[in-house]
């Protein structure tokens, strides 16, 4: 492989594994601090994939689209965890299995009547259509590096949310023992209500700036919230740290993958797992 | 992680008349339904199995698999591929074999899986199953996403006599239901065995079986291979009687549907399976079967009907039509209790 | 006739830098009752872990009469003779109380989880768990209790059942961590009786607040402050030693 094809590849892996690290902080959070599993956590993406979509048609601009859509989906998050989810904290891995596998379905039939069964693709805005010359023939898509960034940023604001903010050491408190934090004056029903909002927020968000490289289609939720599975596996229930270099980790093996070992593209990922699992049952860095 | 919920495992006398009322209305049902609806319950039964062997996991040992349906589609695959185009197999060969390959992908399936807790378990049986869903998906060798034919349904034959056609729907029918019977029966044994007891008591208490000298992984893992087996058997079957197999069959949704089943009826006692199968199938078929409302296909949008009935009952009825009956019976029990201290 | 049936030579468990078990050696012998007493945070609770497996030590070992059994699993140390009862009680609420010993004693039967013919058999003929069974049940004194869920039977005879299920393993090396928990003083009566009648045969750790009972039943006796020992002896040995006095023995638990 030449230079320029694995720089190419390299920055795929990391915006790729940018992108799954969205998804899969605001599930390992929400794994991690109130202990729920939820199987509907590749419909946040999807919506926010068909946000990008209506809104960006509507008003002409992925800017809007991305801050219009993404206070969306956390409003929605609140409003689903008010309404739902807080009332499954204490129950049952299984009801809850089958409580957020009750969700997918009503959230394709939703989007089915909201947006219809059609692929749709979302313009990259006019500034950010350039390339960038790599070589005489190969250009990397400036587009690429914008989610990149974005997602880098977020990840950034993350990081100082969680650990240097007030609200981000209640989040630990709450997580480590629950208990306590409430006799010590934490509010944990908001700090649940807003963990919740914010892990639905980062999947819309991470499905509207992807939306123009990867379409807008039925169904797309699933995929990826299979990745995002492995990544929390990998990386360690509750730990943003271990989302992150988990993701990058999934990110550079399935890229390079399919470049060097195509026919078993598909399987590498799992085998990276299965490797994990065995030498860590509990994830990298498990808390 | 230590549970305090009782499975009804032994049935009283109402249950089981109502269970023997059941087998009867199986047995007579062909004579009186259309061959049409001797497929579907055909179907139904062949659910069934596929619930009961999951039951084994979930409901006795308290392993909740999100990736069940991976032993069940590789089971017809492997019909699939042992099936020439240009003749049938033997039944007496290519069932037990097909059995045996899904058993196998469960038990190395298994052994990673098995050493995790909780959600991890969850999730990464979840992951599994979604990768042999890819490995079939991604490679046209394999079918590819439209799947593969089964040209000709295994023969039943002893030397040159033909002990019965698979082809004939009626014959099919009780073949299905003679495994659902066996099935049953053999679980039901090995529910009050040894290993079924050492099973309930780690869904309980898995810790202080340990404690107690039970090496639990092993066991795990055997119940594992089992059901993965036993799933098998019923993707078999699924796959004579469709003679179609695609990957979708291995699919989460497919689990899923299956976790269902299992917890309508009730958990850990193998009959719940069979009810709960027999209604989810019939639920599905409702469903996608709604008549228009003015210009909306009421059918059509069976999900949104299917995914608020899940929701509803997680909601309401957690444990299961069995679990409102339990729910009921006990409150008056507990009352007395707390008279007494 | 003093044979000494578990060994346990410079245990250490370190947490990051904090040794809440720190050197801790000590022998158990047959027909007697070895007493742990301290302070809460002593390291009482985690010692009994280390020595069942629950933990792994940091350094030290650990000896089930001649075989090392440092580093085993739970199972393992188990199966080789160690039974043990917990603080907080770790039954199966949902079985009868018959049904909770009886898992135990199966756990003495061959295992072979794998085997098809132990899916087949009923678990209920098995001779010798239903005489492992009996025997603890008895010796607990629950035989009026045997059908009862464990669910809702009394905090006392949760805790009897706990020794119940410990006994039923046939060990020879019993840790039994706070029997007493939670007890009423009739219940304690007949716990401390119920102890003193399973001495016979067994080397047993006991790890206790209540000191009338400590002082009855205890043939030996370790205090641990601060994860490690700072006195060994006999009852009358402790109660003059100077150190324990300043330590522990004023407090009341």
């Amino acid at each position: 492989m030449d230079f320029p094809t694995f720089l190419i590849q390299l920055l795929n892996s990391v915006q790729y594994g940018l992108l799954l690290f969205m998804l899969a902080a605001g599930l390992t959070l929400i794994f991690g601090i109130m202990g729920v599993v939820n199987l509907a956590h590749g419909s946040f993406y999807m919506l926010g994939a068909y946000l990008a979509y209506a809104i960006s048609g509507q008003f002409g601009s992925l800017t809007v689209a991305i801050i219009g859509g993404t206070a969306l989906a956390v409003l929605f998050g609140l409003a689903l965890e008010w309404l739902l989810f807080r009332h499954f904290y204490q129950r049952d891995h299984l009801d809850q299995v089958l409580l957020t596998f009750g969700l997918i379905y009503i959230f394709e039939e939703l989007r089915s009547l909201a947006w219809g069964d059609d692929v749709h693709s979302v313009k990259i805005p006019e500034l950010l259509r350039l390339s960038i010359p790599l070589t005489e023939n190969l250009s990397y898509p400036v587009y690429r590096l914008f989610i990149a960034g974005l997602c880098i940023a977020l990840a950034i604001g993350l990081y100082l949310l969680i650990n240097k903010t007030r609200l981000g050491m209640k989040i630990r408190a709450g997580a480590f023992n629950r208990d306590m934090a409430e006799a010590l004056g934490v509010n944990i029903k908001l700090i649940h209500a807003l963990v919740f909002a914010l892990g639905v927020g980062l999947a819309a968000f991470a499905g509207i700036i992807a939306a123009p490289i990867s379409s807008v289609y039925p169904n797309m939720g699933s995929q990826v919230l299979i990745m995002c599975f492995v990544v929390v596996v990998i990386g360690g229930i509750g730990s943003v740290r271990g989302a992150l270099i988990s993701a990058l980790l999934v990110g550079l093996v399935d890229t390079f993958g399919k470049v060097l070992l195509p026919q078993m593209a598909g399987m590498l990922v799992y085998m990276l797992m299965a490797a994990v699992l065995l030498w860590k049952p509990e994830g990298l860095f498990k808390q | 992680m230590s549970a305090t919920k009782s499975h009804l495992e032994v049935f009283p006398a109402g249950v089981k008349l109502v269970l023997w009322l059941g087998l009867l209305a199986l047995l007579a049902f062909p004579f009186v339904g259309t061959e049409f609806y001797t497929q579907m319950v055909t179907r139904m039964m062949i659910m069934a199995i596929f619930a009961m062997s999951l039951d084994l996991l979930q409901g006795v040992t308290g392993l909740v698999s999100l990736g069940h349906a991976a032993y069940f589609g590789l089971a017809g695959y492997a019909l699939a591929f042992l099936t020439p185009q240009s003749e049938a197999v033997s039944l007496w060969w290519t069932l037990p074999l097909s059995v045996l390959a899904a058993g196998a992908a469960a038990l190395v399936i298994g052994f990673f899986v098995v050493r995790t807790h909780g959600i991890y378990f969850i999730m990464v049986t979840m992951a599994f199953a979604q990768m042999v869903y890819y490995v079939f998906f991604d490679n046209r060798a394999l079918g590819g996403s439209d799947g593969l034919y089964i040209y000709f349904k295994p023969t039943a034959q002893v030397g040159s006599l033909t002990l019965f056609a698979l082809d004939d729907k009626v014959t099919m029918y009780y073949f299905t239901l003679a495994m659902v019977l066996l099935v049953y029966l053999f679980l039901r044994r090995l529910l009050w065995s040894p290993f079924g007891r050492a099973l309930a008591g780690i869904r309980v208490n898995e810790h202080r079986m340990r404690a107690m000298g039970f090496a639990t992984f092993g066991y795990k893992l055997s119940a594992f291979t089992l059901a993965g087996a036993l799933a098998g058997l019923a993707g078999y079957l699924w796959g004579v009687q469709t003679e179609y197999i695609n990957p979708d069959l291995m699919g989460f949704h497919t689990s899923a549907h299956a976790i269902m089943m299992v917890i309508l009826g009730g958990m850990g006692n193998f009959a719940g399976a069979i009810v709960g199968a027999f209604t989810f199938e019939y639920l599905l078929h409702v469903f996608k079967d709604l008549p228009y409302v003015g210009e909306v296909h009421l059918g059509k949008h069976w999900q949104l009907w299917m995914g608020s009935f899940i929701v509803l009952v997680v909601l309401f009825a957690p444990r299961g039509v069995l679990g409102v009956v339990q729910a009921l019976t006990t409150r008056g029990a507990r009352q007395q209790k707390d008279g007494d201290v | 006739m003093s044979e000494i049936l578990l060994t346990a030579k410079n245990l250490t468990k370190r947490f990051g830098g904090l040794a809440a078990v720190d050197k801790v050696s000590l022998e158990l012998v047959r027909d007697t009752i070895h007493a742990v007493i301290g302070p809460n945070g002593a390291g009482k609770s985690t010692l009994t872990n280390l020595l069942s497996g629950d933990l792994p030590v940091t350094s030290g070992r650990i000896q089930i009469g001649a075989q090392d059994v440092t580093g085993w699993r739970p199972e393992q140390i188990a199966r080789q003779g160690l039974g043990r009862s917990y603080q907080k009680t770790n039954i199966f609420l949902p079985f009868s109380v018959w049904d909770n010993v009886f898992l135990a004693a199966q756990a003495r039967d061959p295992q072979q989880p794998w085997n098809p013919l132990r899916w087949m058999r009923r678990a209920a003929n098995s001779a010798g768990a239903r005489r492992r069974c009996s025997a603890a049940i008895e010796l607990a004194g629950l035989q009026d209790r045997r059908d009862a869920i464990a669910a809702t039977i009394s905090h006392g005879e949760q805790r009897q059942l706990e020794v119940a299920m410990t006994l039923a393993t046939e060990p020879q090396v019993l840790l039994l961590d706070e029997p007493l928990a939670g007890m009423g003083v009739a219940e304690a009566e007949r716990m401390v009786a119920l102890l003193l009648r399973i001495k016979k045969d067994h080397a047993m750790l006991l790890v206790e607040h209540d000191m009338d009972a400590v002082f009855t039943l205890a043939d030996a006796l370790t205090v641990m402050v601060n994860g490690q020992v700072i006195a060994t002896g006999t009852p009358a040995q402790i109660r003059a030693d100077a150190n324990v006095q300043a330590a522990y023995l004023g407090e009341e638990h």
